[in-house]
């Protein structure tokens, strides 16, 4: 368990993986609210072309772009298999009560792709930037909405905070596991109830241990003369580029060409 | 080089709430600058409860502690006594906030509003004080015990504290980690000249410091030089305390007559007076 890693993260050192963390999670909104702007098959061929082109600059081997999509593989096809039934239209094919729509399979198929574009995209920004520097980006992103209450700077301690004890808690569970394995506890048999049962002598001092952990971690923060954002200078100041202005501009051209494409 | 901080307590009395005992019980106490300081005790003995005071995470409920002439209980200078007085915990997981080694080292500066590239020299440096130059850029959960101790230091030392306080810091190492933290607290005191006071309940590491207090019952009730205080194995094990294993072989040596002298605290030392014998 020592061995984790967190988020799926690859480092590396390409022109994506060195743009500011702002620039990219901006740029992924834009993404994902462009492949909802579009309402035909021809528009998807702007964000697939910039999928495409980030995904060669930034050297992620396509494998890890797939492996994201796995999970999803059942919600993708359920969007099509119920967008083919459902759509009413030119009957292709009857199945019992069910009709498949020339129009359903078109709408399926559009979903899906939008999915899979949606998907793939957002797996980009994850696969080439790091925790902190997307904790960090998300801070300085909402940092001008701490007029109106929202705490940035306190979401991304949390955040910087809970994935640096990922790996704690996560050696502790496997600790407290062997050590009630060893007192007789089963973690393995039984059905669905049992084993939720079971889990009981494994989630108490689990949660106990945590409060622990929190209790010092906040002493020993105010030790360190912790006193909330205020006044907090940072290691790695965040900065815009030449590179960063290249990329908004670029994306620019790529969503002109996608809003074109709806008046076709 | 510059004078580092006096930690001085004023009649100290300390309780965690109104009903309990008192956890500490009349303390007085000066620590010159560049001291290293060891305490000890039996657990409950306030050892921990003191060390709490000294950087401001507790205030006295009667009495005063003073840290370099600043009062704990002024709260505008409250900051200014916590980047003095820096404290070390003793689980090492539990006080690492950032998931990379030199971040972390970066936490104290930050909270201190110190420019970026000022921060960057202190990791450097205190990442080369503590040894860990090459360690600056891997996750913490990665290092061992004794490493991820000595990353707390370097958090500590980056804030240039006058004195650094260490609560158990080895507490829940192994030997070989132990003694990597050791070394380092010695090296800060020796080479670096910081005030160092260090609660133990391992009684070798007390044997470096330059005084040693034993607490009991809130109460400091020997106080000395390391081979003043080990000399009287007796009493400390009627507070039930160990000596380390050479002088406690010493002892054991001159109640059967062996003429040797009763503050050995060192291997080194007691193969010279065995030498002697010979």
């Amino acid at each position: 368990m020592r061995e984790i890693t967190i988020g799926q993260y690859i480092p590396g050192n390409s022109i994506v993986h060195r743009l500011d963390p702002r620039t990219k999670i901006i740029l992924t909104l834009a993404y994902m609210i462009l492949l909802f702007a579009l309402n035909n098959f021809y528009g998807y061929i702007f964000p697939a072309a910039f999928l495409i082109l980030a995904t060669l600059l930034s050297r992620i081997p396509v494998r890890y772009l797939v492996k994201g999509l796995k999970p999803l593989v059942l919600i993708i096809a359920l969007t099509f298999v119920l967008n083919s039934f459902m759509v009413k239209g030119r009957v292709i094919y009857e199945l019992g009560p069910l009709d498949i729509t020339y129009e359903g399979l078109s709408q399926g198929a559009f979903m899906a792709i939008r999915l899979i574009l949606l998907i793939t995209g957002t797996s980009i920004l994850t696969l080439t930037t790091s925790p902190i520097a997307l904790t960090d980006g998300i801070e300085r992103l909402l940092s001008p909405f701490r007029k109106i209450g929202v705490p940035a700077h306190e979401l991304a301690m949390m955040m910087t905070i809970a994935l640096r004890f990922i790996p704690t808690l996560l050696e502790e569970t496997d600790k407290i596991m062997k050590a009630q394995m060893a007192r007789g506890a089963d973690f393995e048999s039984g059905n669905l109830i049992n084993r939720a049962k079971n889990m009981v002598p494994l989630l108490v001092p689990l949660f106990i241990s945590a409060f622990r952990r929190a209790d010092d971690l906040a002493m020993a923060m105010e030790a360190r003369c912790y006193r909330g954002g205020e006044n907090r200078t940072r290691l790695k100041e965040l900065k815009m580029t030449s590179l960063d202005i290249a990329t908004y501009a670029v994306f620019v051209l790529f969503a002109i060409g996608g809003i074109a494409s709806r008046f076709m | 080089m510059k004078i580092t901080a006096e930690i001085t307590a004023k009649n100290v009395y300390y309780q965690y709430s109104a009903d309990s005992s008192l956890a500490l019980n009349n303390i007085n106490l000066t620590i010159k600058p560049g001291e290293f300081v060891a305490i000890i005790g039996p657990n409950g003995s306030g050892k921990s409860t003191l060390a709490k005071l000294f950087n401001g995470i507790f205030v006295p409920t009667k009495g005063d502690v003073f840290v370099d002439g600043l009062n704990t209980k002024d709260k505008d200078k409250i900051w200014e006594i916590r980047r003095k007085a820096g404290m070390v915990f003793q689980n090492p997981d539990n006080q690492i906030v950032a998931t990379v080694v030199e971040e972390d080292v970066a936490f104290g500066p930050e909270n201190l509003g110190i420019a970026p590239e000022e921060i960057r020299r202190r990791i450097d440096e205190a990442l080369r004080t503590v040894e860990l130059t090459e360690f600056a850029n891997k996750a913490p959960h990665l290092l061992s015990g004794g490493q991820k101790q000595r990353v707390a230091i370097a958090g500590i030392l980056a804030m240039k504290p006058d004195c650094i306080i260490l609560d158990e810091p080895t507490a829940m190492l192994d030997p070989v980690g132990r003694k990597e933290v050791i070394s380092t607290v010695t090296k800060l005191n020796r080479q670096e000249g910081k005030t160092v006071i260090l609660i133990t309940h391992f009684m070798q590491e007390a044997v470096c410091a330059d005084r040693v207090l034993v607490m009991e019952k809130g109460r400091i009730v020997m106080e000395g030089k390391p081979n003043e205080i080990f000399s009287q194995v007796e009493k400390l094990k009627q507070y039930g305390l160990d000596v380390p294993q050479v002088t406690e072989l010493a002892y054991l040596l001159a109640k059967d007559n062996v003429p040797l002298p009763r503050d050995i605290l060192t291997v080194e030392e007691m193969v010279d007076c065995l030498c002697q014998l010979m």
